[in-house]
């Protein structure tokens, strides 16, 4: 993967296929620490810690249209070749939190990459699911919570392009202020 | 600076044309694979180019892009299914957002499969 942001994308699909209602992404990164951590917690169907055990290793996965499932190991991976730790928890029921720590200036650091853009195409493609998407900085952080949104547009839907559009605009104007910029 | 107002103004005007937007039986389907194959393969650029041609147009209430998993044809990703009611879905494979533009207007629009671009000239 070439920037973290997919990696992201690909395991919030797992979330969605348990079945989540809720997915909380969130993303704190610091120069001062020289850290970044991305937690991706769901409240889907979980996994037994069997399955837990399993889903690190590339020939495991639950699918049947092929024999080998690369998510979660290259997630891991992503994270140990900066010297930072990878970690998931999940109980059958309640849900899965996933959680990857990294060195930011190690060499083998991958970019974030275009995180707002997973944000909005995880909202288009599962309006159904609700996202709260954390972004913080040493300058400061944000939150864009769909349930919020989702009060005030009453029955109308998060994939309608205006709101989309609006939701867009408002992560690259937060995103801005984070990163110190005017 | 964004704001919930604005929000609830978007609210306000959507909610005039909910009902053509809801029942649409005839609404063609775009789905992008979008499992760890496709995306390592560059598909997230790909259903952003579907969604910026097909809005441009003024399509989005008639064309839903959505994601899909993987298939099992992995070493063709990023792969693209295009489903119009009434015809036969056509998969198309190695897409780039370039070929995703002439699929919205050839295929989509004027009803023309980019034979070039589906799996089966792929796959000799």
């Amino acid at each position: 993967m070439r920037e973290l942001s997919l990696n992201v994308m690909d395991v919030a699909q797992n979330s969605i296929r348990a079945k989540a209602k809720l997915v909380a992404i969130t993303v704190n990164e610091s120069d001062k620490n020289d850290c970044l951590d991305i937690s991706i917690e769901d409240n889907g169907c979980g996994m037994t810690e069997e399955q837990v055990n399993q889903v690190v290793d590339p020939f495991f996965t639950t699918r049947t249209t092929r024999k080998v499932g690369l998510g979660i190991p290259l997630f891991k991976l992503s994270a140990e070749q900066t010297g930072g730790s990878f970690d998931i928890k999940s109980q059958v029921g309640k849900g899965t939190v996933t959680k990857a720590s990294y060195v930011k200036s190690h060499v083998d650091m991958t970019p974030l990459g275009d995180i707002n853009s997973t944000i909005e195409i995880l909202i288009r493609c599962n309006p159904d699911t609700d996202f709260v998407f954390t972004h913080s900085t040493d300058n400061g952080s944000f939150t864009l919570d769909t349930r919020e949104l989702r009060e005030i547009l009453g029955d109308v839907s998060l994939d309608t392009p205006d709101v989309l559009e609006w939701i867009n605009q408002y992560l690259e104007e937060q995103t801005q202020i984070i990163f110190g910029g005017v | 600076m964004k704001s919930l107002a604005e929000l609830q103004a978007i609210r306000d005007r959507a909610k005039a044309n909910l009902d053509l937007r809801k029942e649409n039986p005839n609404a063609a389907r775009v789905l992008v694979g979008m499992a760890t194959c496709g995306i390592a393969a560059g598909a997230r650029p790909v259903l952003n180019a579907f969604t910026e041609e097909i809005a441009k147009r003024g399509l989005t209430d008639s064309v839903t892009v959505t994601q899909t998993g993987c298939i099992g044809i992995c070493q063709y990703e990023p792969v693209v299914e295009i489903e119009i009611p009434g015809e036969e879905k056509v998969t198309y494979v190695k897409m780039t957002p370039e070929k995703a533009v002439r699929v919205v207007n050839d295929h989509i629009v004027n009803k023309n499969v980019v034979t070039e671009y589906t799996i089966g000239a792929n796959t000799k």
